[in-house]
Parts: C-alpha cells; sequence; structure tokens
C-alpha cells in the first residue's frame, strides 16, 4: 500500500522522476518534447512562488472568472431522499461555466509568461476547448483546439464559442474520434511545434509537469469549499465529497485541501462513467499520454475502447494522481451508467434549480444513490463542475425535454 | 551472429557510402506481406527497423499512424511480431532487425520477458520512443545485459549536457531527430542545419554510429548521405498507403523505393 505524505501538496509527491507511489505518472515522451517540459517545469516552479503572478492568477479568477462560486444546501432533494444533508459546490457558475476555465486561464497566463504567442489545447467536452479559447483571446494568443469528431458533432455549442472566440478548432478523425484521439493528436501537435506553442493538457493527465499545472489550479475549488464550510458549519463537519472523474481535474481540485484529513472525517468519492472506468474496475497500470496510470487496455496493452454519454467521461485512462489516491486508500472510486447519470438530473432538475451537464449528473446519481443510507448529520457535498446547455440536445433526446 | 549492427556499419563504411535503414510497420498490411516486403527489401538495407504497432502513438504522423491501424486491423500480436523476426533471421541471418515501439506495449509484455523474447527471436537493437533518458537507464543495462542494442535518440531541442550524457550512457547507436517534428513531415531544417547537428554529435564520441531519420525521402536522401546510417520509414509506408489504394503489389513498389533510394546514396 502506497502512503501518502502529510503537509505536503498533492501533486509535489513525486520523485525526482516523477512517479507518485514510484508507480503512477513519469514522463513518458519523445526526445524532442523533453526540453520543452523541462523548461516548462522551471517556468512553473517559479511562477507558483511568485507574489507578482500569483497575485495576477487571483486578479484573473476574481474580475475575469467571477470569483467565488457559491455553495449551498439542496433542501428540497435532501427532504426528498430522507438521509444525509445535500450540498451543492456549483462551480458551474463560474464564468466558463465549468472547472476548466481555471486551468485554461492558468495556462493562458503561463503561456504569456514563457514568451510563447502559440497555444495548443485538447478538449472532449469542449469545456477545455471553450475556455481556453476564450482565455487565449483575453491574452492576446493564437489558440488550436484538437477535438475528435464526435465530439465535435455531439458537443456543438462549445465548438461554437471556440470558434466564436477566435480558436482554430482541429477535428480529429482517428480511431474512436473522441478526447483520446484529441489528446494525442494534440500532442503530436506539441512534438513539432514545441518551439513556439505553449501545451495545455485538458486534465491531470500527461507528462508530471501538465498534471502538477492542472490540478495546481482546480484547487481553487477547495480553497473556497474550506471557508465555506466553516462560515456554514464553523467547523469542518463530517463530510463526503462526491465528484465526477474524466480524467480528473476537477475532483482533485475539490478534495486537495481535505487530503490530509482522515477518511473517517472527510471522505473523497470519484464517480466514473460505467463503460469508461479504469479506477473502479480494476484496470491494469498502462502509459497512455506520457504517464502511467490505470488505463483500460485489452491484452495486447492496446488502449481500449469506453463508452460514455459524456464526452468529457469517454476517455480510457486517468490521472496518475488517482492512481495515488486509490492506492492510498485514500479517495474510493464507484461508477455510473448514462441511464443513471440521466436519472439523477431528471430528479436533480426537478426539485432544485441547478442544471448539470452530463458529467456532473453521474456524481449526482451517486448522491441519490448513497444519501438515504446515511443520517441527518452526514454532510454529502457533490461538485456540480459542469453547466448542462452543451447537452441540451441530448437530454431532449435521451428524455424528451430540457428543464426551464 | 554477435554485434551485427555494429558490423553492418563497418561493412557500409568499407564501401565508403551511408547504411540504409528501412522503417516499417511489422504487420502492415498482413503478418505475411511485411515479411515479403522486408525480405525483398533486405538486400538493399543495412538494417531494418521494424515497427511495433500501437494504437495511441503519440510521436507519429499520419503515414505510420495508418500502417500501424492496417496491421493492427489485421490482428497483429506481440508474439507474432516474435515469430515473424526469427522467420525473417532464418534466412537473413546477418542482418539486423531493430524493433522500434512505444513503452506502453513492452510494459504490458513485462521487460524481463520481453527482451528475452527479443533474444531467442534474434533482435538486435531496441528504439523505445517515449522511453527517454534519463528514465532509461535501467531499460538499456538489460538491454545490454541481453546482447541487445538500445538506441537512444537525439532531438534538435537536446540540451549539449544532456546530449553528452545520452551519448555516455548509449549503446554502438544513436538516431538523431532531423527537425522538431513527428515522423513523417517534411523536414523543416536546411541540410546544411542537420549536418551542423549531426557533426555535432559525431564530434563528442566519433566511435558511435549517428543516424538520422525522421523526414528523409527520396528527394532528400543524397544530400545527407554523409552520415552513418540514413533512416527512411514514413515514405516507405506511404508507399505502401498508395499501392493498396491502386490495388497494386506493395512488395514490387516498395522494393523498387527502395532500390532507388539505395542508387542516390552509392
Ligand atoms: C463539466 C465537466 N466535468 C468533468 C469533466 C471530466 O474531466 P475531469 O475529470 O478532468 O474534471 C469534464 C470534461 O470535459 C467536464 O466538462
Amino acid at each position: 500500500m502506497i502512503k501518502l505524505k502529510k503537509k505536503i501538496p498533492l501533486i509535489d509527491q513525486h520523485n525526482k522522476f516523477g512517479f507518485y507511489g514510484n508507480k503512477f505518472g513519469g514522463n513518458f515522451c519523445a526526445e524532442t518534447m523533453r526540453k520543452p517540459i523541462e523548461d516548462l517545469s522551471k517556468l512553473f516552479e517559479k511562477l507558483r512562488k511568485d507574489r507578482k503572478f500569483l497575485k495576477k492568477k487571483d486578479h484573473y479568477f476574481k474580475h475575469y472568472l467571477g470569483g467565488e462560486t457559491p455553495f449551498f444546501k439542496l433542501e428540497n432533494l435532501t427532504k426528498h431522499l430522507g438521509g444525509a444533508q445535500i450540498w451543492c459546490k456549483d462551480v458551474s457558475a463560474i464564468n466558463g461555466d465549468a472547472h476548466k476555465a481555471y486551468h485554461a486561464t492558468v495556462n493562458a497566463l503561463i503561456c504569456k509568461e514563457s514568451g510563447k504567442r502559440y497555444i495548443a489545447g485538447d478538449t472532449g467536452a469542449g469545456m477545455f476547448g471553450k475556455n481556453l479559447a476564450m482565455a487565449a483571446k483575453k491574452m492576446n494568443l493564437k489558440c488550436k483546439i484538437f477535438m475528435g469528431t464526435k465530439d465535435i458533432s455531439r458537443q456543438a455549442p462549445n465548438v461554437k464559442f471556440m470558434r466564436d472566440a477566435g480558436a482554430e478548432v482541429v477535428p480529429v478523425d482517428s480511431g474512436s474520434k473522441t478526447l483520446v484521439d484529441a489528446v494525442s493528436e494534440c500532442m503530436r501537435h506539441y512534438v513539432s511545434n514545441c518551439d513556439n506553442t505553449h501545451l495545455a493538457v485538458g486534465s491531470a493527465i500527461g507528462c508530471n509537469i501538465f498534471l502538477k499545472i492542472c490540478a495546481w489550479s482546480t484547487s481553487q475549488i477547495s480553497r473556497e469549499l474550506k471557508k465555506q464550510l466553516i462560515k456554514e458549519f464553523g467547523e469542518i463537519p463530517k463530510l463526503k465529497l462526491i465528484n465526477v472523474i474524466g480524467g480528473g481535474s476537477s475532483a482533485l481540485g475539490f478534495w486537495n485541501e481535505f487530503i490530509d484529513f482522515d477518511k473517517k472525517h472527510v471522505e473523497l468519492i470519484g464517480v466514473e462513467a460505467k463503460y469508461a472506468a479504469p479506477l473502479s474496475t480494476n484496470a491494469r497500470v498502462a502509459i497512455l499520454h506520457g504517464a502511467a496510470q490505470y488505463c483500460l487496455t485489452d491484452k495486447e496493452g492496446q488502449i481500449a475502447e469506453t463508452h460514455s454519454l459524456s464526452a468529457g467521461l469517454d476517455y480510457p485512462g486517468s490521472s496518475p494522481l488517482h492512481g495515488l489516491l486509490k492506492d492510498s486508500g485514500r479517495a474510493r472510486y464507484t461508477n455510473a451508467s448514462d441511464k443513471e447519470a440521466l436519472a439523477a438530473f431528471k430528479l436533480i432538475t426537478k426539485l432544485e434549480d441547478i442544471r448539470p451537464s452530463l458529467e456532473p449528473a453521474h456524481a449526482w446519481s451517486e448522491c441519490i444513490r448513497l444519501a438515504p443510507k446515511l443520517k441527518k448529520s452526514d454532510v454529502l457535498v457533490v461538485n456540480n463542475c459542469g453547466k448542462g446547455y452543451k447537452d441540451k440536445k441530448i437530454y431532449i433526446e435521451q428524455l424528451g425535454y430540457y428543464p426551464k | 551472429m554477435k554485434n551485427s549492427i555494429n558490423n553492418a556499419f563497418k561493412v557500409a563504411k568499407k564501401e565508403n557510402r551511408t547504411a540504409l535503414i528501412s522503417y516499417t510497420v511489422c504487420g502492415d498490411n498482413t503478418k505475411d506481406k511485411s515479411l515479403q516486403i522486408l525480405n525483398s527489401i533486405s538486400k538493399d538495407l543495412d538494417i531494418a527497423e521494424w515497427g511495433i504497432p500501437h494504437n495511441c502513438p503519440t510521436a507519429d504522423g499520419k503515414d505510420i499512424q495508418n500502417s500501424s491501424y492496417r496491421a493492427l486491423q489485421n490482428g497483429i500480436r506481440l508474439n507474432d511480431i516474435f515469430n515473424l523476426v526469427k522467420r525473417f533471421k532464418r534466412t537473413k541471418q546477418s542482418k539486423p532487425i531493430i524493433l522500434m515501439g512505444y513503452y506502453q506495449m513492452i510494459f504490458n509484455y513485462g521487460e524481463k520477458k520481453f527482451i528475452r523474447k527479443c533474444k531467442v527471436s534474434g533482435v538486435d537493437g531496441l528504439i523505445v520512443v517515449d522511453l527517454s533518458f534519463p528514465d532509461n537507464k535501467n531499460f538499456a543495462k538489460l538491454c545490454k545485459k541481453n546482447s541487445i542494442c538500445f538506441v537512444q535518440l537525439i532531438a534538435p531541442t537536446t540540451t549539449m549536457k544532456r546530449m553528452k550524457e545520452i551519448i555516455k550512457s548509449s549503446h554502438e547507436m544513436i538516431y538523431m531527430i532531423s527537425t522538431i517534428s513527428t515522423t513523417g513531415s517534411k523536414l523543416k531544417y536546411s541540410i546544411k542545419r542537420i549536418i551542423k547537428n549531426y557533426n555535432i554529435i559525431k564530434k563528442i564520441k566519433p566511435s558511435k554510429n549517428v543516424v538520422i531519420g525522421f523526414g528523409i525521402t527520396e528527394k532528400t536522401i543524397s544530400n545527407l548521405r554523409s552520415a552513418d546510417g540514413l533512416v527512411v520509414g514514413s515514405a516507405i509506408c506511404r508507399e505502401i498507403t498508395r499501392s493498396l489504394k491502386h490495388r497494386q503489389n506493395p512488395v514490387t513498389n516498395v522494393s523498387k523505393l527502395v532500390r532507388k533510394l539505395k542508387n542516390k546514396i552509392i
């Protein structure tokens, strides 16, 4: 069993080769990328200690992304389920509509600092793509977004945002035409253009530095939540923090400040899509997109195809940091099917005013399963990390309606 | 045959020419076809590189991706590759063969088991695209112990300090990536600049055999012939794609192409 280190940020618990628990992560990349990622690591380590940069980042988070996102109790849902108290950290209220706004903005800021004029990123659900496109526009960078053709068609509203913001959307038509192929193609683009392009990886995946930048950026969520909890409860109550897992960036951000708590005090629960669930189905460790991680493969070691209605979850791998949290026993992982996510959306939107996208609908599904089994003193918090507008068409196809 | 890679360079040097190295994907487009292709072109080659197809090839351009895709569609597996190497070596015992692939395929198979299989099948060298220095130290040692040449890569982005370390830890052959790119793009740098980079490496350790690869075609190959060796990959894979599209025999077409390449460097 791997042991977590106390008082050391999760992202920094790696060895000099970028491995967490000597098992997850690393830098499995082409020689051509080694120098650029080393430069980026140095720059990031400098910037995260640089007062001026941090001030600038906070300024952007506050004024460009709209500041603290709300935290509130879902009274109707709580009453309906009749068990634990259910609270919502509504990250979808951010300007940019999803947690991806944080690390898109940070990546654009880092790109600016590096002196590079081009930024490239991958996207599945289009949330990272859209936010990167907007941040690039704001900071005067030329932006390319790589996206599978299947996702371009199922997440059309976000594609329009990207194009309107002036980004070039590069369709990726290889393999399963989804996120896994988009990430591969984006990495190829970087291998060929690393002299003038900054690579912004869309989740907490990839070579060591990319997942560090990502999880560092999204940790804003748990910094806010900690304060909000203390304000509401006067302390950190007995908690369960439920978060959907695609690559795992929102969960890492949601959990970061609570890693050192005992799991009986603050339990961390990750919810994957049922047919894209390496962490909750005992997948093997594999190397994908530059890092060792729990990943779905076939016997031969080829990367397996996944299936999810949710483009953001349709990915065979998982963040190396989630491998670490799983093997150390700090977090536990489960999954929800398309059907369960849709049913959750139906119930939540009937009772409450939030409109989650398909990704957080998976987290809500676990919340609905769990709440009735718990006591009133138990507090469940769900990260409602994305807005539903992008999935309106899918919801209408599947449920026959999209609530007002 | 011990040290057949070194030997291949020696032979080429004696004939006062660069060594010609092909890259094709094992199993493209079928297991037998890929062996037929290699058998047919080997008379014009000094060393053969065979790609292990992977479905997430993050450092390959479109041409090699297509080849890998065809091979995987036709069901190639690692054990097939070892068998094909064995069959190739049965008739071409002294022709060095290098397997090139992504670390995931080795990791999944098990490093030790993989190297043991390489050894018994007659594999002479290995290139692992995404296992770079210093992460490859242990694996390279394991190769050496089993008389397999672990080929290190050097890119245009590699710093001088790093280059020296890589060369120091390298075996008899080093692979220099010509330009900042994946496989299969055009040469982005001038020939002069590529040769300059090559000379930097050679100067650090003249005894190492340094080959240049990525983006070399019929058009550019003769300009680079001062190198110890030249690798042509995507251009060959492209020819296989073209042949299949026109329902022509890739074996004859690829053989013609490799003959032409050879004629440009002698
Ligand atoms: C709203 C939302 N939630 C979750 C995800 C899954 O990614 P991650 O697990 O990295 O947060 C996405 C991906 O696009 C998303 O858009």
